[in-house]
């Protein structure tokens, strides 16, 4: 048995610390959003420079969308998508929402724009996408996970990538959904690497519980953690929540992406968690951005810099 | 097209009115559920059989209207802001559903 396969949980909290050290987490001030910092924004984007590997991630592109506060997501998406071809990223994961209403027109615009970046891009279903019809509007356009029903893995640069989908078969007064047979899958997936594998899982709903009463949180996400509990670097990204928040739980570090389309409210601060429709002029864009997600440090660790699209 | 109500698809299929017509008839009693801020209003709605509720979005977040049942008595299909749903309730029971885009959104047709 390998020494790395069991970190001494009893020692978490010095664990946590020196994760957050070694991966370079990159949480600052910007537009009146609080996000941690260990690294200045030079620095971090030095780290990342030397690094070989960095890819993107953008979420809730949400095409269709056409009410306040941004009555033309397309605009902001493109702007997305020249921020993340600024940083020449290996790749790109959407974390679904791809769309507002499941449209074949919206997937169809999407697709357009986001193919037009050049950026090999993998998909995540959000909810909105995969609403009618069993996601076939969905899965004819983004075959990755079609056979499965939305979920696969890939390796690339080093990090073994997995997408889970934890937005079909929603049950009333219920949370995200992995389900059984995923969790085999990942099982099985998870058999083959070795603890030193860098690990990325990216998924729609937010693969922890970020706020309950408006389903923001997933209801097997334990189970999850159990399987990955014995690798030395868990990344995981999710959109939904259209904001950034970040939290560490032993080896695992879990983001969340901003939208690319409209803002949401922090948990619970208004009656529900529509679009915050009432910004101030000139705040949109400071609320709307991409992920940047660079491998910084010989160990596998992923840094994760959040990037709005102005301030 | 299986989200229109059926006397809609009838409609739609340009059947002779004296066909519709009776259909019309039993579907006289309508009563509304309004969506807004990610919730139903009222969340428990009771009704006369053969009362048509007519669920109507006025969130700025698109929502639907499904049937928890087994198997499903109702399902809309995605309704956008101003967008409405309407389903017959024929037969007397409870029927509760949710947003199954929002699944903490739940309401219930009382039908007696």
């Amino acid at each position: 048995m390998r020494n790395d396969e069991h970190p001494d949980h009893g020692r978490r909290h010095a664990l946590e610390c020196m994760l957050w050290a070694g991966s370079g987490l990159l949480w600052t001030v910007a537009g009146g959003i609080p996000r941690s910092s260990l690294l200045g924004s030079a620095e971090a984007h030095a780290q990342s420079a030397q690094g070989s590997f960095s890819f993107v991630h953008i979420s809730d592109t949400h095409l269709g969308f056409n009410m306040a506060p941004n009555p033309d997501p397309v605009v902001t998406l493109r702007e997305s998508l020249d921020r993340a071809k600024s940083f020449n990223p290996a790749l790109m994961l959407h974390t679904g929402d791809i769309t507002h209403l499941s449209r074949p027109g919206e997937f169809d615009r999407a697709t357009q724009i986001i193919n037009g970046a050049r950026i090999e891009t993998h998909y995540a279903p959000g909810e909105h996408d995969v609403v009618e019809d069993d996601g076939k509007d969905f899965y004819q356009r983004f075959p990755q996970g079609a056979r499965t029903g939305g979920f696969y893995s890939f390796d690339q640069g080093g990090v073994h990538f997995v997408c889970l989908n934890n937005v079909t078969n929603l049950q009333a007064g219920k949370m995200g959904m992995i389900g059984a047979e995923q969790m085999r899958f990942l099982e099985q997936d998870l058999a083959a690497r070795t603890a030193s594998t860098p690990i990325v899982v990216f998924a729609h709903i937010p693969l922890w519980v970020v706020h309950e009463p408006w389903g923001w949180g997933t209801e097997d996400s334990a189970q999850l953690l159990r399987l990955l509990a014995r690798f030395g670097s868990v990344t995981v990204l999710n959109g939904h929540i259209h904001q950034t928040m970040q939290k560490i739980e032993g080896h695992v570090a879990f983001h969340t992406g901003m939208s690319t389309a409209f803002p949401q409210p922090a948990p619970g601060s208004r009656p529900s968690a529509g679009p915050i429709r009432d910004l101030p002029p000139g705040e949109l864009r400071k609320l709307l951005g991409i992920n940047r997600v660079s491998r910084v440090q010989n160990d596998g660790a992923l840094a994760v810099v959040s990037s709005p699209l102005e301030g | 097209m299986d989200r229109l109500p059926r006397r809609r698809q009838l409609l739609r299929a340009g059947l002779p009115a004296m066909l519709v017509a009776p259909l019309a008839a039993r579907a006289q009693e309508r009563a509304a559920v309004t969506i807004d801020e990610h919730d139903y209003f009222p969340r428990e709605l009771r009704v006369a059989p053969g009362t048509t509720v007519v669920w109507t979005n006025k969130d700025d977040t698109p929502h639907n209207v499904v049937s928890t049942d087994n198997p499903r008595a109702f399902r809309s299909r995605i309704m956008d802001t101003t967008e409405v749903f309407e389903f017959t309730f024929a037969a007397a029971g409870t029927y509760s559903y949710f947003c199954s885009l929002h699944p903490h959104m739940r309401g219930r047709i009382i039908v007696g």
